[in-house]
């Protein structure tokens, strides 16, 4: 069961909103996908993406995943504990493996995402 | 189809994670491949390489065909003793890296990688002379790796001989657990430890043996993605990654290897030429100067010119630097040279270091 006070993309990212902000981090599933992460390539503070656009990239042992942006704005804090301890990803994805926060740019594109029910179905139909 | 080893019920059971690899369905990882590849660097680990290939040569000829078709001298060889060696085609290029067993001057067992047995059982065949038979018994062996430094105190519980009279590089026939096996004190990953041939069916049951005997230590199963790790760390090729049929021994850093004086073999024509003429590029390895993730296909650069790229590369969390491999043209070889690593978009420094960039417990005397 994921975490129902935050919304989902198909490509494994949650999103928690703040306000006019999003925490954004990926969810169990892609961490156990991944497998061992053990390098992150943080965004700027201050870079500007479109909902769908590349973010940053997450490196596992085995191989280089992209991470999409849940939704639009900018990069207004990065987790720069994630740089000496990428691991925290795999240990608390939903906590202190946070990636970043932006600040939203449309608040309308929150509807595009999913509900935790909705992923949850999504993640069952995987398997 | 994919096929499957002895072991697949128990890697399920295990929780591994089982992925397609070389036309076999192989567990990649158990716990995680950190935590695996400690393991072995620091305790003991057990991998499934029943995968693999294993050929017999037999018959009053079998040295003499083992000598034509491969790189390294099997002349030197007693009875007991292991090689490491490749097969070259008549450019040079590698066909196979392979473990050749000398079980007696008539009889020779080699042990091939999985992705290429098929391939190097019809490549034998095909370049076979004299009065020899080649035997395919890939399907007759499954195999065992038992890696780490406490390997042998592990295994000693389980066989009647003193391991530490079986020194690297070499085998015997002896009962694991009661099991009838080939016990060889050879390995992929930079360790001690045993590689251990048993009959298809008794492979459960020694996978079995080991482990119960492994639990004060505690043995842990290991996947094919620590394998990879702790085999760059140590600088052992991977055959389609590091060397493939278009690269040569000589500049893959195999020339210790590739005895060019022991008579005629297949590639030694073309070698000897390389040699002569000297080499264009070289295998180097190289560590980042600033963190990333090198990659195998990455391009290298000098200033925005392709000097080469990377077969192999890795972050060892372990050494605690981002290291691997690359083909680089000959001048920028030379140790401390430094260069571009393009990883995706950016371009991060790199320099050549020496390999192995772990020099683990193999090969030491206990």
């Amino acid at each position: 069961m994921n975490p129902t006070d935050r919304i989902y993309t198909k490509d494994h990212e949650w999103s928690k909103i703040e306000g006019n902000t999003a925490r954004v981090g990926l969810t169990a599933y892609a961490q156990e996908h991944l497998g061992d992460i053990v390098f992150v390539d943080l965004p700027p503070v201050g870079k500007e993406v479109k909902q769908g656009e590349l973010l940053l990239v997450v490196e596992s042992v085995k191989a280089a995943s992209d991470v999409y942006s849940p939704l639009s704005g900018k990069v207004v804090e990065v987790n720069e504990a994630l740089a000496s301890n990428p691991e925290k990803i795999n240990q608390d994805a939903f906590g202190e493996g946070w990636v970043v926060v932006l600040e939203i740019a449309d608040p309308g594109e929150a509807a595009n995402l999913l509900s935790a029910a909705d992923y949850d179905t999504l993640l069952a139909s995987q398997h | 189809m994919l096929k499957r080893t002895p072991l697949y019920d128990l890697h399920c059971q295990l929780g591994g994670q089982m992925v397609p690899f070389a036309g076999w369905e192989m567990p990649v990882q158990y716990s995680g491949i950190i935590e695996e590849h400690l393991a072995v660097r620091r305790n003991v680990g057990l991998f499934d390489v029943s995968h693999m290939g294993e050929f017999r040569l037999k018959g009053p000829d079998a040295l003499a065909a083992a000598d034509y078709l491969t790189v390294n001298d099997p002349k030197k060889l007693v009875d007991g003793q292991a090689q490491y060696t490749a097969m070259c085609n008549e450019q040079g290029g590698i066909v196979d890296d392979l473990i050749v067993y000398r079980e007696a001057a008539d009889e020779f067992l080699i042990v091939a990688n999985a992705a290429n047995a098929d391939k190097d059982f019809a490549w034998i065949q095909a370049h076979l002379k004299g009065d020899v038979t080649a035997t395919d018994e890939s399907s007759q062996w499954g195999e065992l790796a038992l890696q780490g430094p406490r390997a042998e105190e592990l295994l000693q519980g389980l066989v009647s001989i003193d391991l530490k009279g079986l020194g690297f590089f070499h085998f015997t026939h002896t009962p694991v657990g009661g099991i009838p096996c080939i016990l060889s004190r050879t390995g992929y990953t930079g360790e001690d430890g045993f590689e251990i041939l048993c009959a298809w069916d008794d492979t459960p049951a020694l996978w079995e043996k080991l482990f119960a005997a492994g639990k004060p230590f505690p043995l842990l199963p290991c996947g094919l993605g620590c394998r990879d790790t702790l085999r760059l760390e140590s600088r052992l090729s991977l055959h389609g990654n590091d060397i493939d049929d278009s690269t040569n021994p000589l500049e893959a850093g195999l020339a210790w290897i590739t005895k060019l004086d022991k008579g005629d073999f297949i590639g030694r024509q073309a070698l000897v030429k390389v040699k002569a003429d000297g080499l264009t590029r070289k295998l180097v390895g190289f560590e980042l100067l600033s963190p990333g993730v090198p990659r195998a296909h990455y391009k290298v650069e000098d200033q925005g010119r392709e000097i080469g790229h990377v077969t192999s590369g890795m972050l060892s969390t372990f050494l605690k630097r981002s290291i691997g491999l690359a083909y680089l043209e000959m001048p920028h070889t030379a140790l401390g040279s430094e260069f571009d690593i393009v990883i995706r978009d950016k371009r991060i420094r790199a320099k050549v270091v020496p390999t192995p960039f772990w020099k683990g417990t193999a090969g030491r005397k206990s």
